[in-house]
């Protein structure tokens, strides 16, 4: 099923590291003291009962938050923190809990927008729509329907995306975080509130992007099934800090992991 | 029966009787109308682009035209103080986007819509700082505005139609169709409507808020500015003209807060609906209609098209 083997991504290239992140907000600790890294080519599942610290996890990696202590390497280059923009630019994509679409356009505009910062055309050129311009939006438009066609999206690309059904919001999110065409895909519970057919769906297409795209992807989701399946390496946060990391396996035969977040076993 | 043959059929049949008044009383009604738009144009640009209601967009106008015949006044060219001015326009959106939008990002719409409202008594403040209190004359001559009137002899009479007017007409025009073609064509444009629709997801895509909101209100700042000069040459410059603006509120809720051309056709309705109400209907009740007819067209409308004429039709699923 996986792309990479498992001893590829062992001794895998570290794509982005957190050492000794801390962030509190006031008095609430989210995070205490995480490290943990992301290897080239792997999907990372970071779990957690809720309240653990994954979301914030996840805003401080792209930018959203900056962590009152820490590192983060990210491609070898180290700093105390990220700006959602740099995130953007260096390569990082992500879809967010509740879905953050912009509601008032089409999915197809959705998704071109997600190709902002690999638009390169002066402003003058694009209102003529002329010359390299011209050329420069339709390689993009074609990039855009590549990615509609692999999410199996083409019948809502007019659509405007606030009248979609909660299960396609989705699928154009992740579309749109597609056409960023980033190295590092993080995603939010992709799957929270979805039948088990669109949950089917969800978990081939994030497959599907991380061997056809060689996408490294970091996802968040509650579905234990899920996550077993899907990933290579498990990170388990509990109350901000991590109890756990390793394989599926491993993590799953935890006492620690058992105890907090799996239940008492039985 | 007396008030009804005058309210409902006596305008009808001067407008008959004398078609060359009733062209006048349109033009004027789209002249005045146009300046509306402009305004409302100025409302619409930064709605579209941070959701923010921006109450100080009639005091930019002022603040624009004021600068400019300041500017004038100490002894610059009328060209010099001109691009001067569109400088001073981008300064102040630089700074709004500094001091006041960048530490509210991602606060609601409402603490957004307040801070505004802080900007308007702060350029009042500091412009009569600057400038002084008293009214001021716009500087039209120096910059080759034309003056004068075409006397057009049609509809059995004469219809006069200021210089003035005709070249705010076709520089308003020219204004609009490259912000429409800006804001439709490019990234962005794109990314304008992206950061209004959500600012974390902009931002999650690369698209930089700060960069958006500094290029929208200068935008809006440009359009201010030929506002101020165009309102400035018809009476004078000064704060009097903060209230005016105030029309374009019905004009917003006529075309729709997110729409260019809706404020655009919004613009010359009002214009347009309340001239002829001055001018046929006015004297029934001793005038002074317009300064609250625009309202009342704004009610009328609100009853049948909630979300203006080109409004977008929000959808909320629940």
């Amino acid at each position: 099923m996986r792309a990479p083997s498992q001893s590829d991504i062992a001794a895998g290239e570290v794509l982005l590291a957190v050492e000794n992140v801390s962030l509190s907000f006031g008095g609430v600790h989210a995070i205490r003291d995480v490290s943990f890294d992301i290897r080239k080519g792997e999907i990372r599942a970071i779990i957690g009962p809720n309240g653990a610290g994954k979301t914030s996890m996840l805003n401080v990696i792209n930018g959203f938050y900056t962590p009152q202590r820490g590192k983060i390497t990210f491609r070898g280059q180290t700093r105390s923190k990220m700006r959602p923009h740099d995130a953007a630019a260096g390569g990082i994509a992500r879809t967010f809990q509740n879905v953050a679409l912009f509601r008032g356009m089409s999915a197809l505009d959705n998704i071109m927008a997600g190709r902002t910062l690999r638009m390169k055309r002066g402003l003058f050129w694009q209102m003529l729509r002329f010359g390299p311009a011209m050329k420069e939006e339709v390689e993009h438009r074609l990039r855009a329907e590549e990615i509609i066609d692999f999410l199996h999206i083409e019948h809502i690309r007019k659509v405007q995306v606030g009248r979609l059904p909660y299960g396609l919001q989705k699928r154009v999110e992740l579309a749109r975080a597609l056409a960023m065409e980033p190295d590092l895909l993080l995603l939010d519970e992709p799957m929270a509130g979805m039948n088990l057919e669109e949950k089917e769906d969800m978990s081939r297409f994030i497959l599907d992007v991380n061997q056809h795209f060689g996408t490294t992807i970091a996802l968040i989701e509650h579905d234990m099934g899920v996550v077993m399946d899907l990933s290579d390496r498990v990170v388990v946060l509990d109350y901000g800090r991590k109890i756990a990391d390793g394989t599926p396996e491993d993590v799953k035969q935890d006492q620690a992991v058992i105890d907090a977040y799996l239940g008492v076993a039985h | 029966m007396d008030i009804l043959y005058k309210v409902l059929i006596d305008p009808f049949a001067q407008m008959v009787a004398a078609p060359d008044l009733l062209v006048q009383t349109l033009w004027e009604g789209l002249v005045g109308g146009m300046l509306y738009a402009l305004i409302a144009l100025g409302f619409v640009l930064i709605f579209k682009a941070s959701g923010v209601f921006n109450f100080a967009q009639g005091i930019m106008v002022v603040f624009a035209a004021l600068t400019l015949v300041g500017l004038h006044t100490a002894g610059l060219p009328a060209f010099a103080a001109l691009a001067l001015t569109i400088v001073v326009m981008f300064a102040l959106a630089w700074s709004i986007e500094r001091i006041v939008l960048r530490p509210l990002i991602n606060q609601p719409d409402i603490i957004l819509f307040m801070a505004t409202f802080g900007l308007t008594y702060f350029l009042i403040g500091f412009g009569e700082l600057i400038f002084g209190g008293d009214p001021k004359i716009m500087i039209t001559e120096e910059l080759y505005l034309p003056k004068g009137r075409i006397n057009i002899p049609a509809f059995g009479g004469i219809v006069s139609l200021q210089k003035l007017d005709i070249a705010a007409a076709i520089i308003a025009s020219a204004m609009v169709a490259c912000l429409s073609v800006f804001f439709s064509k490019t990234r962005i444009g794109r990314a304008l409507r992206a950061v209004a629709d959500s600012h974390k997801a902009a931002l999650s895509v690369g698209i930089s808020l700060e960069q958006i909101w500094v290029i929208v209100w200068f935008a809006a700042g440009l359009v201010a500015l030929v506002t101020g000069i165009m309102w400035g040459a018809r009476s004078d410059v000064s704060f009097a003209l903060d209230v005016i603006a105030l029309k374009a509120l019905p004009v917003l809720i006529l075309g729709g807060f997110t729409s260019i051309p809706g404020a655009i056709v919004g613009g010359l309705i009002v214009g347009v609906g309340e001239k002829i109400a001055e001018f046929y209907w006015g004297p029934l009740i001793g005038g002074g209609t317009d300064s609250w007819f625009a309202f009342v067209i704004a009610l009328v409308f609100l009853l049948f098209w909630p979300h203006g004429l080109f409004g977008e039709k929000i959808i909320e699923r629940i």
